[in-house]
């Protein structure tokens, strides 16, 4: 470890690990840190993601790769299914991953294009000159340092302290964390082609049931609700619960926990010297919970800021408010739309769910995106889901036909 | 005021550490700590999946 460095990365998720490599690619001199001494472990992860956004980052490889998903199949509280799949040749569009080994792949990645890589080390506090933040302290092996940069990237998840250090207020409200329990289970028993998903207010309260496959008769059985919904019924009884119930073969092999911030996009991500990328800076999306492609999308974006800002010697706010822009653009817009989606839902009671399952009784889907099962249902339910018409205008105004036929 | 967290049921996810509107709470690897910002407001003992959080008042 050096006393200096033009960029510090706190946190080696794949937000912090596609910065670390994105930027030391170009020449600059990075420190990537993770304060755990294993990276990836233990995982906060369901771990399914879209193959197509992984693609644009990372080589597939089965090393970290688990299962290879083709379709959905979501499951109203009265049983109705709705099933989504992708017809195109060779069928899958997802996977999910093994984040143990796929995170260190990444920050393997981040330390082959040059990075120095620390575990084990936490960062502890920022260190503020004037209002502009000129590096860390951080914590080694018990022993404290101070390490100054140009630019801290704050990667360092859901529990992100760098932000609230630097006056960005990223506390999530109860009502906007899902709060989630999941077991990694054997004698499964689910087709592995599929991720199942199971809603209502009884089984998974403002959330739902999620079961992905692992691979060799394993799955992910995971519930998220809303903390605002949590209390007497916690995530893990409801998941007991919902095992007991319905998986009765299952064996369980691994436990996971997490929360998953819901709340949409924050105010501010930025500030002179630093930038919250992935879960630090709530990227994650409202409605599905995933975030792992817009933290590694982030992470891109902030790379190629951050190695601009170096080379103009520019790193004020002013300077980086080109990454602030760019996420906003592009994950920012999506995140607006899920949310929108995210609080419709979240006040359907158990009827209104089975009532949209139904109507899409004969709706034979072919293809796996979001957009395209609420699309279906819009011009099935109008009244119910008047509050979304904003996010079809022009697709019903244009009468465009989306990848579904009915 | 504070909190007493079970480490011997504690998950170490940060989902506590995530909603404290007071920044009190730390996660060091596989354990919580809390410092005197803490206000006993219970939003973390709310919201914890396993329930391993007692507000101490
Ligand atoms: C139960 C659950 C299921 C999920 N399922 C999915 C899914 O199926 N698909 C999907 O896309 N997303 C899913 N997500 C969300 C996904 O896990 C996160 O969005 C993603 O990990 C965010 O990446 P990140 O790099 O921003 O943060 P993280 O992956 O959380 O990485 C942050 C890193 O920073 C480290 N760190 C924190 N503080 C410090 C510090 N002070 N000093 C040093 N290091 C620090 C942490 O130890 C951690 O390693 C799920 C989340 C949960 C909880
Ligand atoms: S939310 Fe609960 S399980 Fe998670 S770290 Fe906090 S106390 Fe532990
Ligand atoms: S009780 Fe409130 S202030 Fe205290 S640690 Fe929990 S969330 Fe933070």
């Amino acid at each position: 470890m050096k006393n200096e460095y033009d960029i510090i990365v706190v946190g080696a998720g794949p937000a912090g690990s596609i910065t670390a490599k994105t930027a030391a690619e170009k020449g600059l001199d990075v420190l990537l840190i993770e304060k755990r001494q294993e990276i990836g472990d233990p995982i906060r992860c369901a771990e399914g993601v879209g193959k197509y956004n992984l693609q644009q980052h990372i080589e597939p490889d089965p090393r970290w790769i688990c299962a290879d998903v083709k379709g959905s199949r979501i499951f109203s509280p009265d049983g109705t299914m709705v099933e989504m799949a992708e017809e195109i040749s060779g069928g899958e569009v997802g996977y999910v991953l093994e984040r143990k080994i796929f995170d260190r792949a990444l920050a393997n990645e981040s330390a082959l294009a040059g990075a120095e890589v620390m575990v084990k080390t936490r960062a502890t506090d920022l260190i503020i000159e004037g209002n502009t933040v000129c590096g860390i302290k951080l914590m080694h092996m018990g022993e404290e340092y101070e390490v100054r940069s140009k630019i801290v990237i704050g990667a360092d998840g859901m529990e992100s302290k760098v932000g609230r250090w630097a006056g960005i207020n990223t506390s999530v409200k109860p009502e906007d964390m899902e709060t989630c329990a999941q077991y990694l289970v054997a004698n499964a028993n689910i087709d592995q082609e599929f991720c199942y998903f199971y809603l209502g207010n009884e089984v998974a309260p403002a959330g739902y049931i999620w079961l992905f496959p692992k691979g060799g008769n394993k799955a992910n059985v995971g519930i998220g609700i809303l903390g605002s919904e949590s209390g007497e019924q916690r995530a893990i009884d409801l998941l007991n619960d919902f095992m007991e119930k319905n998986m009765p073969e299952a064996r369980i092999i691994e436990m996971v926990v997490g929360g998953v911030p819901v709340s949409g996009t924050i105010d501010r991500t930025i500030a002179n010297g630093l930038i919250l990328v992935g879960d630090a800076a709530r990227q994650s999306d409202p409605i599905t919970g995933g975030g792992i492609i817009n933290a590694m999308d982030a992470g891109k974006m902030a790379g190629e800021v951050a190695v601009k800002a170096i080379r103009n010697g520019d790193c004020s706010e002013k300077g980086l408010q080109e990454y602030e822009d760019l996420w906003r653009d592009t994950i920012g817009k999506e995140i607006d739309n899920s949310l929108v989606v995210k609080e419709t839902f979240v006040n359907f009671t158990d009827e209104d769910l089975n009532s949209l399952a139904k109507s899409l009784q004969n709706v034979n889907f072919t293809s796996m995106s979001l957009m395209d099962l609420l699309l279906a249902l819009f011009k099935a339910n109008k009244k119910l889901l008047w509050n979304l018409r904003g996010l079809f205008k022009d697709i019903v105004k244009n009468d465009i036909d989306f990848k579904y036929r009915t | 005021m504070s909190i007493i967290v079970n480490k011997y049921k504690c998950g170490y996810c940060g989902a506590c550490v995530g909603v404290c509107p007071t920044g009190a709470l730390e996660l060091i690897e596989t354990w919580i700590e809390v410092d005197n910002k803490c206000t006993g407001c219970g939003i973390c003992q709310k919201v914890c999946p396993l329930g391993a959080i007692e507000v101490d008042r």
